[in-house]
């Protein structure tokens, strides 16, 4: 049941290309979070996998639980039950194999400048000396056309480039799986398209695992090459849907609008009746 | 007035026009001299001070009395013969040696502490009681039980100097430390830091701007709780400071070297704060963006 990924790029249809096997996989997580006055279940009872070399995508209305499932990811948050497994290891708090590019602008210290903010985990986390940390950060920040910018500091950047600039930091970590929660909600939709343009072709390039939030059906179908649907109150599975298909250029066109349909009707077909 | 027909705007042709460059006219222009002469902060803060020397001569003047009231040119006359007689200097360096000892002794102890508290819940009670009990509390109404339990000397004065430092500046970084956003907080932990290298790498930063302005307060309070103190117990085994030169001078009706006196606390207080504060500030939290 493994999704190709392959098959989005069909100039690569004749490259040597290898089935990945399962890296993250949830089982039966139910996660609940306390507000002063009660006890809210975000999610209950949601299963799914990922492979290695995916972008899976949680999609789902807002209090679906996909931010919150993302953060169990992370480890920021403990499953009441069930549990979350990276490659048949067992998630306990977070750790530098799981790396997450928040939506807010704010993630990058803003003390540090673009090329310290890339190069600060790498020193930390791996280990990385300070020549090594530096070239690789200069590295990713050049994928994501910043090396101009390695010196300024965040505030003086815009909210894309900041988003660029979590991004390369990101990859730069070489995580085992790369986490975003909803990166592209906060910018303008010219620059939200052509993010989704770049992430598409660094993930041509570095063939990452990504696990990616959103609550846009579009962006879900050119991002993703699966897509778990999530039905709110509490979060649970609705749909496991393959859109490797899809590109940006398949927006408009027939077969994606039938796709946008059958997800909204996924997602809303209860609410109507 | 209405109309019987919907009105329809005409389909007008699309066109495309490639600018011209423009010839003769400037992007961008060097702002005239003026301006830019009222944009300097120090230029600014010179003529108020200079208004203020000139309210105090013409009231010292009018007033005509030296004991009283010396005016401004005694008092410069005063102050550069301590200087020249070396006296003052050396007062000002016996208090500044306690000074800078009781300040980073406090700041010290508030890290400490507010590390403690970002970390566990019982540093946090420990935090919020111990500041709640002891900031009210004035540091010269500690100095007659510091000089019980320490003597006449240093000792006390460190003590009476830590207390003045500390509350304040605790309760500044930790109400920065709380102000962090979670965002940044996640990220750190993110990058699997955790306890102290978390509140060295991640906390103390992000909080710069409230550990600043709390290291700002805690400054102003311990250069007061000294020289209150130096002017209750004077000198120690002949070594007074500042307050006591103050003190001594009151005493012989020299009024204007006490004058001499508070000027200098009150240049080593403007100095300090421009050049040791506003340079600290310059280059880091504004630099990077999170205070103008």
């Amino acid at each position: 049941m493994a999704a190709n990924p392959q098959a989005l790029y069909s100039e690569e249809a004749d490259r040597q290309t290898s089935m990945s096997g399962k890296l993250l996989s949830a089982k039966n997580v139910t996660l609940e979070y306390r507000t002063p006055e009660r006890l809210v279940r975000a999610t209950h009872d949601v299963s799914f996998d990922v492979y290695g070399a995916d972008r899976f995508v949680l999609l789902g209305p807002s209090g679906c639980g996909k931010s919150t499932l993302l953060k169990a990811v992370a480890g920021f948050i403990e499953p009441v039950a069930g549990s979350i497994e990276i490659g048949g290891e067992r998630v306990r708090g977070p750790g530098a194999d799981r790396i997450v590019v928040f939506q807010e602008f704010d993630q990058l210290p803003p003390w540090k400048t673009v090329l310290q903010n890339v190069a600060f985990p790498l020193r930390v986390a791996r280990k990385l000396g300070r020549a090594e940390a530096r070239e690789r950060a200069l590295h990713y920040l050049d994928k994501v056309g910043l090396a101009k910018f390695a010196d300024a500091y965040p505030h003086t950047l815009s909210g894309g480039m900041k988003q660029r600039v979590a991004i390369a930091r990101a990859l730069a970590m070489q995580p085992r799986v790369l986490l975003m929660d909803e990166p592209f909600a906060a910018l303008d939709a010219l620059t939200r398209r052509r993010m989704q343009e770049e992430l598409l072709r660094l993930w041509s390039d570095e063939r990452f695992t990504l696990l990616f939030v959103t609550h846009s059906i579009e962006e879900a179908l050119i991002i993703g090459n699966r897509i778990l649907l999530l039905t709110p109150h509490p979060g649970r599975v609705r749909a496991e849907l393959n859109s490797h298909q899809y590109t940006q250029e398949s927006m408009g066109r027939g077969e994606f609008q039938q796709s946008v349909a059958r997800i909204h009707r996924l997602l809303f077909e209860e609410e109507a009746q | 007035m209405s109309t019987p027909h919907l009105i329809v705007p005409p389909v007008r042709p699309e066109y495309e026009v490639t600018p011209a460059a423009l010839a003769g006219v400037e992007h961008e222009a060097p702002l005239p001299l003026a301006k830019r002469l009222a944009d300097r902060a120090w230029l600014r803060k010179s003529i108020i001070a200079i208004v203020l020397i000139a309210i105090w001569e013409i009231a010292a003047r009018a007033v005509d009395n030296d004991l009283l009231l010396p005016t401004f040119s005694a008092t410069f006359v005063a102050f550069v013969q301590g200087i020249a007689s070396g006296e003052l200097i050396a007062k000002v360096g016996i208090s500044m040696s306690v000074l800078l000892r009781g300040y980073a002794l406090g700041a010290a102890l508030a890290f400490v502490l507010t590390s403690l508290a970002v970390s566990t819940r019982i540093g946090r009670d420990i935090l919020s009681m111990l500041t709640a009990m002891f900031n009210p509390l004035p540091s010269i109404a500690l100095l007659p039980l510091a000089l019980l339990w320490f003597g006449l000397g240093t000792g006390s004065l460190l003590f009476v100097l830590v207390h003045s430092v500390l509350w304040p500046l605790a309760l500044n970084t930790y109400s920065g430390f709380q102000a962090v956003p979670s965002t940044l907080r996640m990220t750190g932990r993110n990058y699997g830091l955790t306890g102290m290298r978390h509140v060295m790498l991640i906390l103390v930063p992000a909080a710069m701007p409230s550990i600043l302005a709390g290291l700002r307060v805690g400054w102003a309070f311990a250069w007061r709780t000294l020289i209150a103190a130096e002017l209750v117990f004077g000198a120690s085994s002949g070594k007074g400071g500042l307050g006591w030169y103050i003190f001594q001078n009151r005493n012989e009706l020299y009024t204007d070297r006490v004058f001499a006196g508070l000027a200098a606390v009150i240049v080593i207080g403007l100095a300090v704060e421009h050049l040791v504060f506003d340079t600290v500030e310059r280059v880091t939290v504004r630099r990077w963006g999170v205070q103008q």
